[in-house]
């Protein structure tokens, strides 16, 4: 695997050629034959990544994850986590004398007399933001292009956990400043415990020391922000990273890619310097954020006051979907046998997002149970090839939103002049019209989208050169597209032959549940041209630029502004 | 090897790989120019970064932090300088790696063979027998009687685990169920803790109120210090117990039980939530509409608090109210029915049902 470096800048060459004893050498040396690292380093010190710029969206989660580490370390050591009450005698004076907690007091201090403080504080509440989204792009990224399948099925499912526990983190983190926005979040939260049926009292009681809001849930909140859910997330990261080397990249189909093989940089230096030169940027662009773009100005709120509530109350955005949920469901409350059970609270804050989490960890096993797929796959899909997958994601993300949406109701409703009542009313609806109307038209549109493949296969690109013919017809000149670009399209199964065995007829005759599905998933799919048709179609073009037609004449002079058409392209 | 030990996704190319397009050579590899500007790009870059740690250093140590602190478009001078400069010193290091990468090192693109995820047949049997020895060399599927002890002594010492959870908070009991209000109990402004009199209220009229015993008196005179309540306890029985008041035109008032528990067209209403326990905020005046701004259940004050819009499920819980001695007003018992949000075992009934009980109850 060595490379032609004859051409290459001469100051990175040198190392080629450094062979004789030094101190690194000794130092390395040393270090072999204490952990045998040599071993480890031929496998994978050239290993190759495939590079693409959608598979930065995970680099970004890893490195805004970094970031929250440095920053989160630097705020607990001013950060108090007790909600014992004190004075405020810091500088902030619209707040001096007033009683609070000790942790709002703190996250105060922070903000007005260490300094950097406001910073660290900025950078690490925009980091949680930036890891969160980055997550939920990069999941989206890796279920459109297939990459979820056979054999990276359980860092499908590592990667969820991953989202899950990254959205606890997130709360246990904006709930800790104990200021009057966190404290009305912990006071829903606690709302959402006691909707539990049966123990959600008593987890209540055991998680808050008691009744609400007591002494012991910003400590508590605390630990588990600081050490349980940051240890659990080291570990699914590394066994994140771990498979990811295992299983080696996916990458996009073309010239010399294949299923098996990866073709691009090898991580020593190139993709080494690139994906470390990426955390220094992410590093930059959140301490750049913390400069200049304020996030949750605790001292505008003021303490926590049970008595108190800002209007306009949100959570952060990413618990904006339940928080919609919950605001838009009917207030169903069933009471029998003395109970109270909240299903207005139950159903939206607890079941759905549970529910939703369980369906999206178990997407993969879903699809390849229905496509019967069983094959290993590394070779990327392009969306518009699975459209009954990309519809379902669509479906979902129309889903999400318009949850999300319901989470700011009451701010739409001000900044557009609207009714509070219609919109929720028209999103209740919506929530359940809207991912069926979106599956439909994505599944639809992908399937125009293969059409125009095969189209352009056959029949080459269009030049928007408009030809007159002698008889005054007009029609436009098609050049085929590139050879790379060919096979790039071309590589993909064809229909469901790459699934698995149909169950077959049931004894009434009837196709089980799987088959019906599996015809589903795969309706209306426009398979790749056959190598006849796409003969034929060369050979009519073959035709019709020899000239046996009547406007032969027009089409070769066609031809030749097309020509220049096609340098104006550069490669195709 | 087997079929089951090769990559076995087949895509089934309709057309002939072209094979790996050809390297061509960036100006840097061939133009010796512009390699070396292509060095001093990356040296320059890394230079910034460093003087952006200076001036990280420099404004650290001259800019004042917070309140007293210089401004910068009406931001801190402090947090801007620090957060650019911070950024500046990763961002140039950062580019500047990725710019070397780009412009500087080997660019050709090579290929790695795959290998299925799964090990070889002979990996897979030998790891078996490897595995079946030492369960037999254990004796572990012979003797049953100590595979079975062991699985419980391991199983049952998640018990100390789940035992020494029980220490994190007290058993709910009754506590729900009740407030600090009770029996001519005067009614009081929230924050500032003065009586009220009916006259003080004019129709339309909010008040944000607490029971007395917050502010550490009765009837103005300073509770004995055993009495009074502090701390975390304060904050529990604040959440608890915060009320509103509303001055309506009597006419206006639709439910009896709610004309019964008012005083002059005054009702009292608790303040905290029905659905998760925000408290209520928002007034609508000419409606008696009490919206929540959580997640805008909106309750009807002049019928017994019940829902007309939004998530919540039932209805507000009625303080009754009455006029002391003095002319202020007072609770007539405590909240007859929990407050706040709902939990498991509490029994929901009609207002009308709740205020036949309490005046049992109560004999008023």
């Amino acid at each position: 695997m060595s490379v032609d470096t004859s051409k290459v800048a001469t100051s990175n060459t040198s190392a080629a050629t450094a062979n004789k004893p030094t101190k690194v050498g000794a130092a390395a040396e040393w270090a072999d034959e204490r952990l045998g690292l040599a071993a480890m380093g031929k496998k994978n010190l050239r290993k190759i990544f495939p590079d693409h710029w959608s598979f930065m969206l995970g680099e970004i989660a890893l490195w805004s994850f970094v970031v929250l580490l440095v920053t989160g370390v630097f705020l607990t050591l001013w950060f108090r986590p007790s909600m014992a009450e004190v004075t405020y005698q810091g500088s902030y004076p619209n707040l001096r004398g007033i009683s609070m907690s000790e942790a709002y007091s703190s996250a105060l201090n922070i903000s007005f007399d260490v300094r950097g403080g406001l910073l660290l504080r900025q950078m690490h509440h925009w980091a949680a933001m930036l890891f969160i989204s980055a997550m939920m792009i990069h999941m989206l990224r890796v279920f459109f292009t297939g990459a979820h399948r056979k054999p990276r099925e359980l860092n499908w499912v590592i990667g969820s956990l991953l989202l899950l526990l990254g959205t606890l983190e997130g709360f246990t983190g904006y709930s800790l400043p104990d200021d009057l926005l966190s404290g009305t979040g912990v006071r829903a939260a606690d709302g959402f415990i006691q909707a539990i049926p049966i123990v959600g009292t008593y987890i209540g009681f055991f998680l808050f020391g008691g009744e609400f809001p007591g002494d012991a849930i910003i400590p508590r909140l605390y630990t588990i922000h600081v050490l349980l859910i940051p240890g659990i997330l080291l570990g699914l990261v590394a066994a994140h990273m771990l498979l990811l080397v295992y299983h080696k990249h996916t990458q996009w189909a073309g010239p010399g890619r294949k299923e098996t093989n990866v073709v691009g940089y090898p991580m020593l230096p190139v993709y080494a310097a690139k994906a470390g030169g990426f955390f220094f940027i992410t590093f930059g662009v959140t301490a750049v954020m913390g400069a200049i773009l304020s996030i949750n100005p605790v001292w505008k709120f003021g303490p926590y006051d049970p008595t108190k509530v800002t209007a306009g109350s949100q959570p952060d955005w990413y618990m904006g979907w339940p928080d919609g949920a919950l605001r838009i469901m009917p207030g169903w409350e069933s009471h029998f046998w003395g109970s109270t059970w909240s299903w207005n609270i139950f159903i939206p804050v607890i079941l759905m997002p549970m529910v939703s989490w369980m369906v999206v960890t178990s997407f993969p096993f879903l699809e390849s149970w229905i496509t019967g797929d069983k094959r290993e796959h590394h070779l990327l899909q392009r969306p518009r090839n699975a459209p009954t997958r990309t519809g379902v994601m669509v479906a979902a993300m129309v889903w999400y939103a318009m949850f999300w949406l319901a989470g700011g109701n009451d701010i739409i409703a001000i900044k557009l002049h609207m009714s509070i009542n219609q919109i929720t009313y028209f999103l209740r609806a919506a929530v359940f019209l809207g991912p069926v109307i979106a599956f439909f038209i994505t599944r639809r549109w992908c399937i125009a989208l293969q059409r125009h493949d095969n189209e352009v296969l056959l029949h080459g690109y269009e030049t928007g050169v408009i030809m007159r013919s002698a008889v005054g017809g007009y029609s436009e000149i098609h050049l085929p597209i590139s050879e790379e670009k060919a096979y790039a399209i071309t590589v993909r199964d064809r229909g469901p032959e790459g699934a698995g065995e149909a169950d077959g007829p049931k004894a009434n005759g009837k196709l089980t549940l799987r088959d019906k599905l599996r015809t589903l998933y795969y309706e209306d799919d426009v398979e790749k041209p056959t190598v006849e048709e796409i003969e034929a179609a060369h050979a009519h073009a073959a035709h019709a630029v020899e000239g046996g037609h009547d406007d032969a004449h027009a089409i070769e002079g066609g031809h030749d502004d097309a020509r220049a058409i096609e340098g104006g392209h550069g490669e195709h | 090897m087997s079929d089951s030990h090769e990559i076995q996704a087949h895509t089934d190319a309709l057309l002939p790989d072209p094979g790996h397009p050809e390297h061509h050579w960036r100006p840097t590899d061939v133009d010796p120019k512009a390699e070396r500007r292509a060095e001093r790009q990356v040296a320059t870059l890394f230079g910034l970064s460093v003087v952006c740690t200076i001036l990280f250093v420099v404004s650290y140590v001259t800019l004042q932090t917070g309140i007293g602190g210089q401004e910068f478009i009406g931001l801190g001078a402090s947090n801007v300088a620090l957060g650019l400069t911070l950024g500046g010193a990763f961002l140039f290091i950062g580019i500047g790696v990725i710019q070397w990468a780009r412009k500087l090192m080997a660019d050709v693109e090579l290929v790695e063979e795959r290998h299925p995820a799964s090990s070889s047949l002979e990996d897979r049997s030998a790891t078996v027998a490897a595995l079946q020895a030492g369960l037999e060399e254990s004796g572990i599927a012979r003797r049953p009687l100590i595979r079975n002890t062991l699985v419980l002594s391991v199983g049952v010492l998640v018990a100390p685990a789940v035992v020494m959870l029980r220490d994190l908070g007290p058993l709910p009991g009754d506590k729900l169920r009740h407030t600090v209000w009770a029996k001519n109990m005067r009614v009081v402004r929230d924050v500032v803790g003065t009586p009220i009199r009916p006259a003080d209220l004019e129709i339309g009229d909010l008040v944000n109120a607490e029971p007395e015993i917050i502010f550490g008196t009765d009837k103005g005179q300073p509770l004995p210090s055993g009495e009074v309540i502090e701390g975390s306890d304060l904050q529990v029985q604040k959440a608890k117990s915060a009320t509103v008041l509303l001055r309506m035109d009597p006419d206006d008032i639709v439910s009896d039980v709610t004309r019964n528990w008012s005083v002059n067209g005054i009702v009292a209403y608790s303040k905290i939530c029905t659905h998760v326990g925000c408290p209520i905020s928002l007034n609508e005046r000419t409606t008696h509409h009490l919206l929540c701004p959580c997640h805008q259940s909106t309750f009807d004050l002049a019928d017994s608090g019940k829902v007309i819009f939004g998530p919540a499920g039932r209805h507000l819980p009625q303080l009754p109210l009455g006029i002391d001695d003095e002319g202020f007003l007072v609770a007539l018992s405590d909240y007859p029915e929990p407050v706040g949000p709902s939990f498991w075992e509490r029994e929901t009934k009609s207002p009308q049902a709740i205020y036949d009980e309490w005046s049992k109850e109560t004999g008023q």
